[in-house]
């Protein structure tokens, strides 16, 4: 924490979009949240050693990179090749003085660079070294997840000054060598102390348990159908990873007296739902998780159930900030923003629902839908998974989500996009479904957002 | 009726010497005291302690956070504009909240000046902000403030108080719909905007400008020797529909639509027509200048009368206080606001031509023998209703 330097925290701003005005007796009030982070001096695309020589001129972060290097992988060779080829392109993006480690996972987890139980401090020699022992990963043995995180979490704990700590984690199969009870204990002991981003590379994997370490270390999960594609996924994560300026921020949330928080979920740039994260910040107010920020804004679902007050009363119905944990239990507070709740008898003020509100909720009942829909295709339930993605058609295309309504063209075929009237595919591949599935969290914003004043 | 009597500052609801809170608004009055808000600090106060100031007025818990809002129940807090009052010499105004609305967005401006010739000139501003419109309660408030500078401005210059008030209205509106363009409207409303009621008193005339649905009405001190009448036409649908003889005034009243105001200040109006009217009154009386959040509950002229207390002449403020106290007490729905100009006959000045003289229905035993009547001219059309 010490080294981060001021000059590079980035500028948090909260807006918040919410119809504030509830009827005689109502008690949810609904708000999105959209926090922005401007100002950090990401370089996310800045050339290779631009840095000062000295090498410590970026952020203080570190980066351990996880690749899967079981039996699996040699089915096709194309697959471990690819691999190691991405992994080069993810060193080639590291930083100077950026610290780093790649880490063989199999059953066991192994260490390929530096191989000295700590973290390399980025430069022209270390990036090379690294490279060549890119030649150790060779595929055998089976998949044990957590002990690849245990390993990760280990290493990043050598170097606790380095505040951003970003793991990337690849996989083309099942946790087959471990029980699930034991990878959810590892994650529940690393969460908080390192982020990473998962990647299933072809479709042997499961998107739930990827989903599930993606969702505990705050990182994004996503499928590369072809291994040939790992090599551009890699740069754009360990890019973006190295646009993090400031780690361990959290979404603090008060709320009054006698209210409850019903849900705390980001829900863009994808759908993360927070509410059971919540850790305890003093009275009334609980902090949720965010990881880390670079130059970036996100949006925040948060849904209060308030006690109801007579017309013509006003309450805060929420605070909500976001903080950056303080040795000592205090917190700095980077920006906050205000949920209000007011009675009114003027049905045109009540009835109304904000445009943002109204798009987020449809963007997650988007997600929902296209998960049921694949998971009756998978039982058998024709007539359940054309009824449930023929309504996600329906919001994709009634919600301006492009991306997703593509993604749903491969699975089925679209008679009519406005009433989500479609016909089951007869040839969707393996790889289409998954990445629907997997892509199914990813929201879009409203159109034309307007800010307010 | 003489002896004094404490108010509550909130709500101007009658208060015991001994009470600490409000018994109608629940409201804590130290806090309001050391605010400086309470007007009248009671004669037989006594050297009592008030324990716990600037507590929650909802709940009690003393962590009030500084944006407004208890730290413990989340209960907005009471604004300065929730409840506010304000006493020159000859004219008086008082404005609240009300009940049924979150926050007062009406406002008011009283003001005190001479002319050129030294007669005393008294102003008074009501303007009521449009709810549905983003931000009423500044677009009120710069209606307020800028009409009652341009107003003293063209007073204090030797102009005549009919062009003045017409000059202070477009003034006015203008800088409302300067709100609406400066930063644009709230998703789903219209631009700022407010009505807009004002009145001079100088030299024993009375100039009265309007637009919208906030009133002027005339409350002579002899009810039983003089008639109260309203001196202003609504701009409303209500009023659009009687004055086109489509629907009789009952029936217009009674329309949902009723209150759906046809002028306003704001960028989003076509065009601001200020309404004026002068006129000399021949007996003593005050002149009662509103927003609907008083008239709703006492819509005649000879109803609101009845709440105009006998004193008003001596003590606006009290008058005024008790007409915001009679409109909370009836329900509140909306914001109140009401000004009170002592206007007292100028017979030493002679009685200057206006378009409309009062009639005196029987000359009481004091007032001046009765002037000349002027000639009418045909325009603008007298604002008086048929009652």
């Amino acid at each position: 924490m010490a080294s981060l330097a001021k000059s590079n925290l980035p500028r948090f701003t909260t807006d918040i979009f919410q119809n504030e005005y509830l009827a005689e007796g109502a008690r949810e009030v609904n708000a999105i949240v959209t926090v922005t982070a401007t100002g950090g001096g990401t370089t996310g695309g800045r050339p290779l050693g631009a840095g000062d020589a000295g090498g410590d001129a970026g952020q203080s972060a570190a980066v351990v990179l996880m690749v899967d290097c079981s039996g699996s992988m040699d089915y096709p060779p194309t697959k471990m090749r690819n691999a190691r080829d991405a992994t080069a392109v993810a060193i080639d993006t590291v930083r100077d003085g950026v610290a780093f480690a790649v880490v063989a996972g199999t059953h066991e987890a192994k260490e390929v660079y530096p191989g000295d139980g700590g973290l390399a401090i980025a430069s022209p020699a270390t990036r090379e070294a690294a490279k060549q022992s890119l030649r150790k990963l060779t595929a055998g043995g089976g998949t044990a997840i957590g002990t690849w995180l245990t390993l990760a979490d280990k290493l990043f704990l050598t170097r606790r000054d380095f505040a951003i700590r970003h793991g990337i984690l690849l996989t083309d199969g099942r946790n087959e060598h471990e029980k699930p009870e034991d990878l959810q204990r590892t994650l529940d002991r690393v969460s908080g102390h390192f982020t990473a981003d998962c990647r299933g590379v072809g479709t042997d994997w499961e998107i739930p348990e990827l989903r599930r370490i993606s969702s505990a270390l705050l990182g994004t999960v996503d499928i590369v159908a072809e291994p040939s594609g790992l090599a551009d996924d890699f740069r754009s994560m360990m890019e973006a990873a190295m646009g993090k300026q400031v780690a361990d921020v959290a979404l603090r949330v008060w709320t009054p007296a006698n209210a409850s928080v019903k849900f705390v979920k980001q829900v863009a740039p994808n759908l993360e739902d927070l509410t059971e994260r919540r850790a305890e910040a003093g009275p009334r107010a609980g902090d949720y998780p965010t990881g880390s920020w670079g130059d970036e804004s996100r949006d925040y679902h948060v849904c209060v159930e308030v006690p109801t007050a007579a017309v013509g009363n006003e309450m805060l119905a929420a605070r909500i900030s976001l903080v950056l944990p303080q040795a000592g239990g205090t917190a700095e507070v980077l920006t906050q923003g205000l949920v209000k709740a007011v009675w009114t008898d003027d049905l045109a003020s009540s009835t109304k629902i904000s445009p943002q509100v109204a798009h987020y909720t449809g963007q997650a009942e988007l997600a929902d839908a296209i998960q049921e829909g694949l998971e009756a295709h998978r039982a058998g339930d024709l007539d359940r998974a054309t009824s449930k993605l023929g309504a996600a058609v329906r919001l994709a295309h009634q919600t301006g989500n492009e991306g997703t309504f593509k993604l749903l063209q491969k699975v089925v075929d679209v008679v009519d996009a406005k009433e989500g009237t479609v016909k089951f595919r007869k040839d969707v591949s393996e790889a289409d479904s998954m990445t629907l599935e997997t892509r199914s969290t990813k929201t879009v914003r409203v159109a034309g957002k307007k800010r307010p004043e | 009726m003489m002896e004094f009597q404490r108010v509550c500052p909130f709500c101007a609801e009658p208060l015991d010497p001994q009470d600490v809170f409000c018994e109608a608004c629940g409201r804590h009055l130290a806090s309001a005291a050391e605010r400086g808000e309470e007007q009248q600090p009671a004669a037989d106060d006594g050297d009592f302690e008030l324990p716990a100031p600037n507590g929650c007025a909802q709940c009690g818990s003393l962590s009030l956070s500084q944006d407004g809002y208890c730290e413990s129940c989340g209960a907005a807090q009471p604004r300065p504009r929730d409840h506010q009052e304000r006493e020159l010499s000859g004219v008086a105004a008082v404005s609240d909240r009300g009940v049924r609305h979150h926050r007062n967005e009406d406002a008011f401006a009283v003001a005190a000046t001479s002319l050129p010739g030294g007669e005393n000139a008294q102003v008074a501003v009501v303007c009521d902000g449009v709810s549905s419109a983003s931000r009423p309660d500044e677009a009120s408030q710069t209606a307020a403030d800028t009409a009652s500078e341009a107003l003293l401005t063209a007073l204090e210059h030797g102009v005549e108080p009919e062009p003045a008030m017409r000059g202070a209205i477009l003034t006015a509106a203008e800088a409302v719909a300067e709100l609406g363009r400066t930063s644009g409207p709230e998703a789903g409303r219209n631009s700022p905007a407010c009505t807009f009621v004002g009145a001079v008193a100088a030299g024993g005339v009375v100039t009265i400008g309007w637009v919208g649905d906030s009133r002027a009405y005339w409350i002579p001190d002899d009810r039983e020797g003089a008639e109260p009448y309203r001196l202003t036409e609504d701009d409303s649908w209500a009023a659009g529909m009687v004055a086109a003889g489509l629907m009789s005034e009952a029936e217009a009243y009674a329309d949902a639509r009723a209150h759906a105001i046809t002028g306003w200040l704001g960028a989003d109006a076509e065009e601001v027509e200020p309404h004026t009217v002068a006129f000399t009154p021949h007996v003593p009386g005050v002149l009662v200048i509103c927003s609907d959040g008083l008239w709703n509950y006492a819509e005649a002229a000879t109803d609101l009368a009845d709440l105009v207390r006998v004193d008003a002449q001596r003590d606006p403020l009290r008058a005024a206080r008790a007409m915001v106290s009679f409109a909370v007490g009836a329900g509140g729905h909306d914001n109140i606001t009401v000004a009170v100009l002592p206007v007292l006959p100028d017979p030493a000045g002679g009685y200057t031509d206006t378009l409309l003289d009062l009639p005196v229905i029987t000359a009481p035993a004091a007032a001046p023998p009765m002037p000349p009547v002027p000639p009418v001219p045909p325009h603008p059309p007298l604002p008086l209703p048929p009652r």
